[in-house]
């Protein structure tokens, strides 16, 4: 067997464990609990409150812009860990180049805010 | 015990090139305009996985760095797109490309 | 932790391949970013609102300052000691012809910017955002047309593209626009992917995606991974077709034109256009010119289907800015003509028409921002009968530039015409120049229909309405007429300094000289 499979049935072994443990821990506990069935029991929330319309209703859009700026000033700091990592091989070029890089988003913060992006509404 | 063949950079071509395909046909066959979109995302990937898979055979850097503008872009795609289709959204609620005909002609 | 970090910049002892930056090349792109992160930040921070017009002006002296940076530029590259020059690690090209496309690209912003002004007051819309989203997509123009490197070309596209999908969908209270707005985006994205795809093929086949080394490779390689590279080629195509509404690609050109706000058309129309013709040039020209017979009879097909496409289905339209949305992809079919030539006769004829054209239709379309209603509405053909009237001098105006696109002679368009057609017959392809004509024929009946509605008389003319001409885009009109009509006349000037735009590969190697072998052979 090549070390590639070898790999990969470790994977297959953890699985099985995973499974096994599973089904054994069900198992065990439906032979010990009593059973003694009720309708109340199989609603969703059996001490909470019952679930009102569908399950593909629409939520509130009040979160996306919030969303969209996370993943904006999220993805762009893909740049910075490249750069983190080489901070003294650049030197100053490189430590004003990110400092312009992050003044650019600090800006588009900036007009966010001011236009009343991130208030909650 | 199984015979398998080795996995070459060239299966992750295929696959690249299969999710591309899958990206394209998709976009062309539904007509929800974040689906639609969804499949952009899906063929920008499929890019993205053969630039690495090439950098990997040709042994050469440069092919991994265009992964990070291209992730970058595709973020700025998304957000633009969202706020775009959102915009749309609001105004017709349930709106799919079929619906989009006001503009023909 | 701060002090060892100062420790370490300043012991630092050679930067690793401290990236040469030649500033003065950059810097009518630097301008333009610069520029728009300016009046962003001032329309946050300054808390009142500023004198309608300013962020006009604003961005036409941007544009005016850029277009200043570029002219030593333009004489450096001209220089025969100095020359062309690459540099950002080879990343960037500064040659005449990207110098060239910038100043088209420039014009086309100050024309919209022009256009757009009395526009957005109307549609009480002044803000900051319209102006600050086309200087960014002018920037990302720019580096596609000196972009020496495919990914800097990608970057380029979508830096011009993705505030394009924005202008595009900016009506807020128009569905139109918004439908305009996701139909762009979700096809430009779309065209993007392909795009990127073939930039990855190109790389898996050459092992680079710097234009000179893709050039060297190929120039040195007789039996390559020729499979890759031609279905990258393909799928680069799209992209640039996409880009530039070429057919088969052209389907949501005359929707986006219809819905999307009129001056964002006139910017779309023009500096869109440049910018993607300019990338296609310099891809297909420049890199891989050794590829010439296998691209050529793709750039022909392409040719007469775009032509075609575009000047018969314009006939059938009622809306003017249907109309002139199939009447570009005409003028776009005309200039893969020049490019299917292949030859530096038709890279300078490209380059000629280019420049006519954004003048001709940045203007025609300021015509159209102008006669629209409020709501951006009132753009059929009826809504044009008795302009003649109302506004005598803007009928005049755009009956000259559609006259000028039909390519009547003493205007620009007929030079532009005239120099596609004699490149396509010098390279040999008599064939496409017999198409372009016909298709011309074609187009200008489109033309004199609206010119016959705007002069003609009888029962059907509405009543007399006012028309107000903002002062911005009555300057937007006299700027376009003017270079249309002195062209017309004098097209010596233009093509002169298209003559001297050509475009250049040098190796990175050696910045601030000129490779007479990367210089692509003529036939």
């Amino acid at each position: 067997m090549s070390d590639f499979l070898r790999d990969y049935l470790t994977v297959g072994i953890f699985g099985l464990t995973g499974v096994a443990l599973v089904g054994l821990l069900l198992g065990l506990g439906s032979l010990l609990r009593p059973t003694r069935p009720q309708p109340q029991k199989y609603i969703n929330y059996e001490s909470g409150v019952d679930p009102v319309g569908t399950g593909w209703g629409q939520s509130n859009v009040r979160y996306y812009i919030f969303a969209l700026l996370f993943v904006m000033f999220d993805v762009e700091a893909v740049f910075i860990f490249p750069f983190a990592t080489r901070v003294d091989a650049y030197g100053w070029f490189g430590l004003i180049e990110m400092g312009i890089f992050i003044v650019v988003l600090a800006l588009g913060l900036l007009y966010a805010w001011k236009k009343k992006v991130l208030r909650w509404v | 015990m199984i015979a398998i063949a080795q996995v070459t950079p060239v299966w992750y071509l295929v696959l690249a090139s299969v999710v591309f395909a899958i990206g394209a046909v998709g976009l062309l066959v539904r007509r929800n305009p974040l689906v639609m979109f969804m499949c952009v995302e899906l063929m920008l990937n499929a890019v993205t996985l053969t630039f690495v898979t090439f950098s990997r055979m040709l042994n050469d850097v440069n092919g991994q760095t265009v992964v990070v503008f291209v992730l970058v872009v595709a973020a700025a795609e998304v957000v633009v797109g969202l706020g775009i289709i959102v915009a749309l959204l609001r105004k017709q609620p349930s709106a799919t490309a079929d619906d989009l005909t006001v503009l023909k002609g | 932790m701060l002090a060892s970090l100062w420790q370490q910049l300043s012991d630092s002892p050679v930067p690793i391949d401290s990236v040469d930056l030649a500033w003065a090349g950059l810097a009518p792109v630097m301008i333009l970013i610069g520029g728009a992160l300016l009046i962003l930040a001032v329309d946050s921070l300054v808390p009142r609102r500023l004198r309608p017009g300013s962020y006009a002006l604003a961005t036409v002296l941007l544009a005016a300052g850029a277009m200043v940076a570029a002219v030593p530029l333009w004489q450096r590259v001209q220089d025969a000691e100095r020359g062309p020059f690459a540099t950002a690690a080879g990343a960037i090209m500064v040659d005449g012809f990207s110098v060239f496309a910038t100043f088209v690209i420039l014009s086309a912003v100050i024309l919209a910017a022009l256009s757009f002004d009395g526009w957005l007051r109307r549609e009480e819309m002044d803000g900051a955002e319209p102006y600050v989203l086309m200087l960014l997509s002018a920037s990302g123009g720019v580096m596609m047309a000196s972009a020496n490197d495919l990914i800097v070309m990608f970057l380029g596209l979508e830096i011009l593209s993705i505030a394009v999908y924005v202008l595009a969908a900016m009506h807020l209270r128009k569905i139109t626009s918004q439908e305009a707005g996701v139909k762009y985006f979700v096809l430009g994205a779309f065209s993007s992917a392909f795009f990127l795809y073939g930039i990855a093929l190109i790389y898996g086949g050459t092992g680079s995606t710097n234009l000179v080394r893709i050039a060297t490779y190929l120039s040195a390689t007789v039996l390559g991974d020729s499979g890759l590279v031609l279905a990258g080629l393909a799928l680069l195509l799209v992209g640039f077709g996409f880009k530039v509404a070429a057919a088969p690609f052209h389907f949501w050109a005359p929707d986006v034109y219809q819905g999307a706000p009129t001056p964002s058309v006139a910017w779309m129309a023009s500096g869109v256009k440049v910018a993607g013709f300019a990338g296609l040039l310099r891809v297909f020209y420049l890199a891989f010119s050794t590829y010439r017979l296998d691209w050529q009879p793709v750039i022909f097909v392409l040719a007469v289907l775009t032509m075609l496409v575009g000047s018969v289905l314009a006939v059938v339209q009622t809306d003017v800015k249907r109309m002139l949305a199939y009447s570009s992809i005409n003028h776009a079919g005309f200039i893969l003509v020049a490019v299917q030539a292949a030859t530096a006769a038709g890279v300078q004829a490209a380059l000629f028409y280019l420049a006519a054209y954004t003048f001709m239709v940045a203007g025609s379309f300021g015509v159209i921002a102008v006669v629209s209603r409020k709501g951006d509405i009132g753009t059929s053909l009826d809504d044009y009968r008795g302009l003649s009237r109302d506004r005598p001098v803007v009928a005049f105006a755009f009956a000259l530039l559609l006259l000028a696109q039909a390519g009547v002679p003493l205007t620009s368009g007929f030079f532009a015409k005239f120099y596609v057609i004699t490149a396509a017959i010098e390279a040999g392809s008599s064939t496409l120049a017999i198409i372009a004509m016909i298709t011309a024929v074609i187009s200008s009946y489109v033309y004199l229909r609206i010119i016959v509605a705007m002069y003609g008389a009888g029962d059907d003319v509405p009543a007399p309405r006012t028309i107000p001409l903002p002062a911005a885009a009555g300057l937007a009109l006299v700027i376009s007429l003017t270079v249309t009509m002195s062209v017309g006349v004098f097209p010596g000037t233009l093509a002169s300094l298209a003559e001297r735009a050509t475009p250049v590969l040098i190796p990175e190697s050696d910045p601030g000289a000129v490779d007479p072998s990367g210089v692509p052979p003529g036939p």
